[in-house]
């Protein structure tokens, strides 16, 4: 289908430009690679499509692990924040996560920014309808556009394609094909990717109606403002730029509830017409009234768009209800009597491939150079989206110089977390990160991401300098922290610099005194001169590293344990089928995630000691 | 575990213990079993059914003994290989004639201690605890023994881990609600002090099943020192109470060259006596080495039989306080109500002697039917109550990572469980998510 000498090469090609693809684009291009960034068009590049926030609880660790390879979600969102939130911050530093609510436009035009920087990047708009294989048709060549006119030649390809392929939009009972409302969805790519034989899924996702800001009392609902002290989410940024909105609260009531419960039959969702598997912890409105009906209330959090915009987001009931029934709905709710609705909530349906047939590079294993990232993994989420984005441009980009693929694991990030769930357990439902799923979380915090992976970022040569001259400060400032807190302290200086010494009289390493009550921040900077300039944010890491230290240690012994495991290689043509006792339900999870460790096999749910041992015997039989 | 050896040979062993018996039963398990009944007895018979046959030597034709075969192929056998069991008479002659045919064809060695128990693991049959209990039921000596190994066996530790393991899950999923989701409301802010009262309560509840009799007690025997002076009829006495269970036990040598141990069966419970012979020899040297293991002996010992002057009795442990020689000597007894008189050479008091060795050991050893714990289980369990022990309120993440760490310890016995486990009982309870 080629046309040789007609088309340009690349070394990288990645079809999408949503969070995933302009991450991948960008992390391709910052290690030097050609890359072109195809997009149906090039003003959505870079377009939030859901809820106008970026963070939160585990997705705020992934942001600031993005950031510290100098991806772009950060940055873009300090660009925009209108709103800034550190989350649990009252539960503990390892669990705490930073969330911002951003304008629309303004992420856009940050996203649209920063990929003009890149050089080696080139955006591409039109439509990508087919892989360009390999005669044998299992390595990728390329990419055809828009049903043959062009075809353009990389030996790296990346599919970000979102919700897009095989998409169908519900508006109550009535529904259509398309990606987001007023746009195409990748139909022809999906039917390609089907006849190749790789495994696709349905699965749902929804929407909220967007509000008429204007319409809304804000007077009568509970208002949140914005966190009072400076921090951002990424570690370019000096300062917050734009101005601060108040997000506010409503709430659902029993009214609500009966219009919704009443109206049941009219949901795509309970008549049988969307079957695709949505996600727990983002139920539909209508779901939650079916499942907790005896809550008398849901929280409904109000979220501005934008600076200049009168839209707005409201957070928790996303719904496929027909467009008057969510209005009357809306209108019960103490706040929203006379609210209007600019773009009515509605439930979409697309197509995911299996992610047990990717390895831990996000390439495809049975089709070399094919790699995919974000929601066509059957994720959700910008944060999730851009993760796998940065894993699949990494080595997208070193599959074209023909480097090895490199991973991220458990023990480093929560990137590391993500991509081995994804590759070994496969999702039954839209795959959203949580602090839960990273047993290693104590240390996997959002306040130390530079510290666990600029090593990496720097190996793998995907930072750029003015990136690798503030980690490397940071990192500086860090080791003179690090280096302080061994210093015997005497009493009196501990409690002259407000640490609450107690009973203790003798003079004891500076960390010790740390542990107590007072011990924080300013206390080190009173005790320790050359730490006079440090910024709290470093402080406070070494801080929390010195609280945590039992458990850190406790934990290092358990990866180094586990890490035997990860040597243990299970031979790629081993028959699951033919060890003995092993049950079905486990062949099948075996055979679909091809683990190629006894670490990895361990990790796949539901497979036993015992299984794993028989594993292990089997491998060895085979190898011998 | 050790994955040396070799496990894709077929192995067989001789089950049955003890020959000659009516019936010897020897087992094959492996990839070859089925030829092995082929070249026995010239076919393979049908499976799952005793077949009668006459089985030869392979070598050289000859017949060796008819017996029953049995063919159960695999994967759902008791080892989860193909397995065959010929049931021989059990002669010493046919037996070793039988072990021998099976000796010569290739591909097949006797198999190793345990072996058999340890392909039906490997070949995901049975869990780790079952695995124990079954290797304490084979080594079964006594009905007691027997019906407190099946208990385990039967999963009774894995039952109660489970409950736990449940309730600690169900307690880290209310705390985990919080952490991941506090931004997303409709999350109850489950309280701190309700986590840590469950925990409380699961902790004491391990240290309760802590308190139960180990396990070892009833495999090894309760050990029963005879002590007191020289010539205070300890030698006399040992020999009554095991001469009475000789036919049941032989006495055999300690390891130690001045003290005599036999194991020794009453009512079903096992005991292992020790004469702690070397107080009567009297060289200086030997003496006082012979009093040194004496003591260690008595350190070992879980009762204390005391047959010298009742003031020097020990006073550490179980000790029942004996007037020896009842026949010879009538002085002593009578003033002192706990001192139980005992004639060996007549029988004397002999019976109300084990009836009290019973009613003691009854108590420490599990009931029957009780799940009884071996030492990789205490340890664990106690890992995971010193844990839970050391929860406290304050920090939300610590106080998770201590539900974790317990679970983790409860889970490495029976190999089960995981974060997905916690998240489904988050996502099942609680109403979250915008």
């Amino acid at each position: 289908m080629a046309i040789d000498g007609n088309s340009a090469h690349y070394d990288v090609i990645v079809v999408g430009g949503g969070h995933a693809g302009c991450e991948a684009a960008a992390v391709a291009a910052r290690t030097g690679a050609r890359t072109a960034l195809v997009s149906m068009a090039r003003d959505m590049i870079g377009a939030m499509s859901c809820n106008p926030a970026i963070g939160g609880l585990g997705k705020g660790h992934l942001v600031r692990e993005v950031d510290a390879f100098d991806g772009l979600i950060g940055r873009a969102s300090d660009k925009a924040a209108i709103h800034y939130r550190l989350l649990n911050q009252s539960k503990g530093a390892a669990v705490r996560g930073p969330r911002i609510q951003a304008d629309r436009i303004l992420y856009r035009r940050a996203i649209h920014e920063m990929l003009a920087d890149y050089e080696d990047l080139q955006i591409i708009e039109g439509e990508a309808t087919a892989l360009d294989l390999d005669g044998d048709g299992r390595s990728v060549k390329g990419l055809v556009l828009d049903g043959g006119a062009q075809t353009i030649a990389a030996p790296s390809v990346i599919l970000a394609t979102g919700t897009f392929l095989g998409a169908k939009l519900h508006f109550g009972m009535n529904s259509h094909a398309g990606g987001r409302v007023g746009e195409r969805a990748a139909t022809q790519l999906a039917h390609q990717l089907r006849d190749a034989g790789l495994p696709l899924a349905r699965l749902k996702t929804g929407t909220p109606p967007r509000l008429d800001g204007r319409t809304i009392d804000w007077a009568d609902l509970e208002m949140q403002s914005s966190d009072a002290d400076g921090w951002t989410m990424a570690l370019r940024s000096d300062c917050r730029v734009n101005p601060t909105l108040f997000c506010a609260i409503a709430r659902t009531n029993r009214r609500t509830h009966d219009i919704i419960r009443a109206s049941l039959s009219r949901s795509p969702l309970f008549s049988g017409d969307i079957q695709a598997q949505g996600p727990r912890y983002c139920p539909s409105i209508e779901d939650k009234i079916h499942r907790f009906g005896d809550r008398d209330g849901h929280q409904i959090f109000l979220e501005p768009e934008g600076l200049n915009d009168h839209i707005v987001y409201p957070n928790g009931i996303s719904t496929s209800l027909p467009t008057d029934v969510q209005l009357a709905f809306l209108r019960t709710i103490d706040g929203l009597g006379s609210v209007e609705i600019v773009q009515a909530g509605y439930a979409v349906e697309y197509d995911h491939v299996d992610p047990r047939i990717l390895g831990h590079d996000l390439s495809v294993r049975t089709m070399p150079g094919l790699y995919l990232a974000g929601q066509i993994n059957g994720t959700t989420g910008y944060e999730e989206a851009a993760a796998q984005g940065l894993v699949a441009g990494i080595n997208a980009a070193r599959h074209a110089a023909q480097e090895a693929a490199v991973r991220f694991d458990r023990s480093d990030s929560y990137i590391g977390v993500m991509v081995d769930d994804l590759v070994l357990q496969g999702v039954t439902e839209p795959y959203r990160m949580l602090t839960a799923r990273a047993e290693y979380r104590l240390r996997l915090r959002a306040d130390n991401a530079v510290t666990r992976l600029t090593e990496k970022a720097t190996r793998w040569n995907c930072l750029g300098a003015a990136h690798r001259n503030v980690a490397a400060r940071r990192l500086s400032a860090l080791r003179t922290v690090r280096e302080s807190v061994d210093i015997g302290i005497s009493a009196d200086i501990a409690e002259k610099a407000g640490i609450e010494v107690g009973q203790h009289r003798e003079s004891r390493p500076l960390a010790d005194w740390l542990r107590l009550p007072g011990g924080d921040a300013a206390g080190l900077r009173a005790i320790v001169p050359q730490c006079a300039s440090i910024d709290d944010e470093v402080i406070d890491e070494v801080i929390e590293d010195i609280r945590y230290a039992p458990y850190l240690e406790r934990q290092a012994g358990e990866i180094a344990r586990l890490a035997a495991d990860e040597k243990l290689r299970i031979p790629e043509t081993l028959h699951y089928a033919d060890i003995a006792g092993l049950s079905s339900e486990m062949i099948e999870r075996l055979e679909a995630a091809r683990p190629t460790t006894i670490g990895e096999a361990r990790r796949i749910r539901g497979v036993t000691p015992a299984a794993l041992a028989a594993i292990l015997v089997h491998s060895r039989r085979r190898a011998a | 575990m050790a994955v040396n050896t070799d496990d894709s040979a077929t192995i067989f062993a001789l089950s049955t213990a003890g020959l000659p018996s009516a019936i010897a039963v020897i087992r094959v398990s492996g990839p070859k079993s089925g030829t092995v009944l082929e070249r026995l007895s010239g076919r393979l018979p049908v499976p799952r059914r005793a077949s009668l046959a006459l089985l030869r030597d392979p070598k050289d034709g000859e017949p060796i003994d008819r017996s029953l075969t049995l063919w159960f192929p695999g994967p759902d056998t008791a080892t989860g290989e193909d397995l065959a069991e010929l049931h021989i008479h059990g002669s010493r002659a046919v037996a070793a004639k039988m072990l021998d045919a099976l000796t010569s064809l290739s591909g097949l060695r006797q198999a190793e201690a345990g072996e058999f128990t340890r392909r039906a693991f490997l070949n995901g049959r049975m869990d780790l605890s079952e695995v124990e209990g079954l290797g304490d039921l084979l080594a079964a000596e006594t009905e007691a023994q027997r019906r407190q190994a099946l208990a385990m066996a039967e999963g009774g530790l894995a039952a109660r881990i489970a409950d736990w393991g449940a309730i600690l899950t169900a307690v880290e999923a209310s705390l985990e609600a919080v952490l991941n989701f506090s931004d997303e409301g409709d999350v109850d802010d489950a309280g701190e002090r309700e986590a840590l009262a469950t925990i409380e309560r699961v902790h004491s509840e391990i240290l309760n099943m802590l308190e139960t009799p180990p396990a070892e007690r009833i495999r090894d025997g309760i050990r029963v020192a005879l002590a007191g002076p020289p010539n205070a009829g300890k030698s006399t006495l040992f020999n009554a109470l095991i001469a009475r269970q000789a036919a049941i036990v032989s006495p055999t040598a300690g390891t130690t060259r001045d003290i005599i141990e036999a194991p020794v069966d009453i009512d079903g419970l096992p005991f292992v006596f020790s004469d702690t012979a070397g107080l009567r020899e009297s060289g200086d040297a030997i003496e006082d080495e012979g009093i040194r293991r004496a003591r260690a002996a008595l350190g070992r010992a879980d009762i204390t039989l005391w047959l010298g002057s009742p003031s020097f009795a020990p006073q550490n442990g179980t000790v029942i306080r004996i007037h020896a020689k009842s026949d010879t000597r009538g002085s002593a007894r009578g003033s002192d109500e706990d001192v139980l008189s005992v004639s060996a050479r007549t029988g004397e008091g002999l019976p109300a002697l084990r009836h009290l060795l019973l009613r003691k050991a009854r108590k420490m050893v599990p009931r029957e039917g009780q799940v009884a714990l071996n030492r990789r289980q205490r340890d664990s369990l106690r890992v995971a109550a010193e844990v839970l022990a050391s929860a406290r309120a304050g920090d939300w993440i610590l106080l998770v990572e201590t539900i974790r760490q317990a679970r983790e310890a409860l889970e490495r016995l029976t190999g089960q469980g995981g974060v997905e486990d916690m998240l489904d009982a988050l996502f099942g309870t609680f109403c979250i998510g915008k």
